[in-house]
């Protein structure tokens, strides 16, 4: 099971983007390192929010189109990222995933699902498809306070400071 | 068959084998993702359903190009190709979020707006980078609308950067033609577009500079009576006038519309742009409820102006513009942008929405268009004062009748092609002087031009060189056009 890793910041900003779309779902993509991407511990570097292309009912679905991922991961080459998941929120509805994200989800990337109600968010977690789909298992998820990068300063960098 | 490199999304690189992208020999896009499957027999169950068809979430790319623009599967590959595999993301809420959609039903994927073309992709690609702008920001650009009023200095260099832009929708508003002196800042325009109406010229060049923008020309003057309809029809407006009456009418029919106003205006050296737009801050009357006296500001046409100023001007309206309609960045709303060519400075008032204001505060006393000539002074202010004039109508009675004055037009050959009126003398206003021998002094003579400033000069001249029955067609061949022969073309 693969840990993800997220700083608080990070959270807070999905929660308010969730919040603010309530009551419509909110998406987005979440960045790792390329090389921390394929770790058991994968740290999330970066989110951005994706724009929601579903033509319809925006309360109850998201997509992402391909040329939207296309782009976001062009974007993230050029900082040394990868996508490496995808949030979105659930309102009114708790913090799982639901049978049409498992039907349409793929391996590999984590999925973050944000509970949002009327009064404001409300829960989350994060998921992996199993390999042989389609069913999510939870990972662990693991807040950060506070800004990510600082937590991860090596320790070398702390002491000759 | 031809050699072909399929790039395999994260996502699925556990399942082959790790790699990034696989190489294969086939004709075809199906046939190469077939040899793959072949090949990652895992990769599989992720691509394609248990009958063999491309999962509703999988897209397909040809080098840049969708293969559902091309032939599908059956789009032919050539040595070199690059195929990618690029997944949808979808999701949503349980519960009665999930309806059961039916087998074959088009996937939420496949409705999403027409892809953008491979030209698209490149021509937009700077834009796409952009995170702010991105796929989704260039879409709401090609599905905008956007109203020029005005295709003068500031709606020159606006026009182009919105057209280059993408904007879906261009229209466009003027009545004049070309002339030589506004080609020093009205970049739209070249030199062999002299004479030619403005509409005519700008739509050639803006669709010259991208086929995708549809440039829509609104003919002739905006006034009390079209504004609203011509406005009712784009997203957001771009004031790019030159006089105050159609500044205001503009802010107004914004304001009665609940359209976003982006407002931009030169003098000389110094310029002022804002984003009015009364659903979220102050209009043009919160900041100016009355205008000023009609000759206390002289026009750019009396007063000069440097050239490149409407540039940086129009290239901020446009500017905002493109903000409003991707939705990023902070509008210019509630604040007024001064720039000081001169002294090379920018700086920035607070603009408050005016409690009082007669058309956008809750105590509005105004709920419609009004009489913007009339409101702004500048009826009286005819400089063709006290030169003897006759009105359209006037002169179509006399013409009907016994003694028909002689029609004498001064106005330039290119003008000419664009309208005329039949039997009249055409003596450029320059070549009066010279050409005065072919008039009579023994009938009376009616001089006009575009518009009646030029013909009114060439009746001062006439009657320094001793005609005596010499008037001035008032309002030019356009009034004619507009007040008695709809045929003859307004420009």
């Amino acid at each position: 099971m693969r840990t993800v890793r997220i700083g608080q910041d990070l959270l807070e900003q999905i929660e308010r983007q969730a919040a603010g779309d309530y009551p419509d779902e909110t998406c987005g993509f979440l960045f790792s390192g390329a090389e921390e991407a394929y770790a058991t511990t994968r740290a999330v570097r970066s989110i951005e929010p994706a724009p929601n292309s579903f033509d319809g009912e925006r309360r109850r679905r998201f997509v992402i189109s391909p040329m939207e991922l296309r782009v976001a991961e062009e974007r993230a080459a050029g900082r040394s990222e990868v996508v490496s998941g995808f949030y979105h929120s659930h309102p009114d509805h708790p913090a799982v995933p639901s049978a049409f994200d498992a039907e349409h989800a793929w391996p590999w990337y984590t999925y973050l699902v944000v509970s949002v109600g009327a009064r404001g968010p409300q829960g989350v977690g994060a998921f992996e498809l199993e390999a042989d789909r389609p069913r999510f298992r939870p990972c662990k998820l693991d807040v950060h306070p506070g800004a990510f990068v600082r937590v991860e300063e090596p320790a070398a960098a702390r002491a000759g400071r | 068959m031809a050699r072909t490199t399929v790039k395999i999304p994260t996502p699925l690189r556990t399942f082959a084998g790790g790699s990034r992208e696989v190489s294969v020999e086939a004709e075809t896009v199906g046939a190469a993702l077939r040899h793959l499957t072949e090949a990652h027999p895992e990769l599989r169950r992720h691509l394609l359903t248990p009958d063999g068809r491309l999962r509703n979430f999988v897209s397909i790319y040809l080098n840049e190009v969708d293969v559902r623009t091309l032939q599908r599967d059956e789009t032919r590959v050539a040595d070199g190709d690059v195929v990618s595999i690029v997944p949808a993301i979808a999701g949503g809420a349980p519960a009665e979020a999930h309806p059961g959609r039916r087998p074959g039903a088009p996937a939420p994927a496949e409705r999403v707006a027409a892809p953008f073309t491979p030209e698209e992709l490149r021509r937009y690609s700077r834009h796409l980078l952009l995170p702010e702008v991105g796929v989704s920001g260039q879409r709401a650009l090609r599905r905008s609308k956007v109203l020029l009023v005005g295709t003068g200095g500031l709606g020159a260099p606006a026009a182009l950067y919105l057209a280059a832009a993408g904007v879906g929708t261009l229209g466009l508003v003027d009545f004049d033609a070309v002339e030589l002196s506004n080609l020093q800042r009205q970049v739209l325009y070249a030199t062999d577009d002299v004479g030619r109406p403005k509409l005519e010229a700008a739509r050639e060049r803006l669709e010259r500079l991208n086929p995708g923008t549809t440039v829509v020309p609104h003919r002739g003057p905006l006034d009390s009576s079209n504004a609203l309809e011509i406005l009712a029809g784009y997203d957001v407006i771009v004031d790019g006038t030159d006089n105050f009456p159609t500044r205001y009418l503009v802010n107004d029919a914004s304001v009665l519309l609940g359209k976003p106003n982006v407002y931009g205006s030169i003098y000389r050296f110094e310029g002022q742009v804002s984003v009015f737009d009364a659903r979220r801050g102050p209009c043009y009357r919160c900041l100016y409820p009355e205008p000023p006296p009609p000759d206390l500001v002289p026009s750019c046409a009396e007063a000069g102006v440097l050239g490149v100023l409407p540039g940086v001007v129009g290239a901020l309206q446009a500017t905002e513009t493109i903000k409003l309609l991707v939705g990023v960045g902070e509008p210019l709303i509630g604040r007024l942008l001064l720039y000081d060519a001169s002294s090379m400075t920018f700086r920035q008032l607070r603009l408050d929405k005016n409690p009082e204001c007669v058309l956008c505060s809750p105590h509005a006393t105004q709920h419609g268009l009004i009489d913007y000539p009339a409101f702004c002074g500048v009826r009286e202010a005819d400089p063709r004062a006290g030169i003897p004039s006759v009105t359209p109508e006037a002169l179509k009675a006399e013409l009907a009748g016994a003694e028909p004055p002689v029609l004498v037009d001064v106005r330039e050959p290119q003008e000419l092609q664009i309208s005329h009126l039949d039997g009249a003398l055409a003596i450029p206003k320059g070549e009066l002087p010279e050409r005065v021998d072919e008039l009579t002094r023994a009938r009376s003579i009616v001089v006009f031009c575009r518009s009646g400033g030029r013909s009114a000069e060439a009746v001062r001249t006439l009657l320094d060189l001793g005609f005596q029955h010499v008037r001035n067609l008032q309002g030019g061949i356009n009034a004619w056009a507009k007040r008695v022969d709809p045929t003859v073309p307004i420009y």
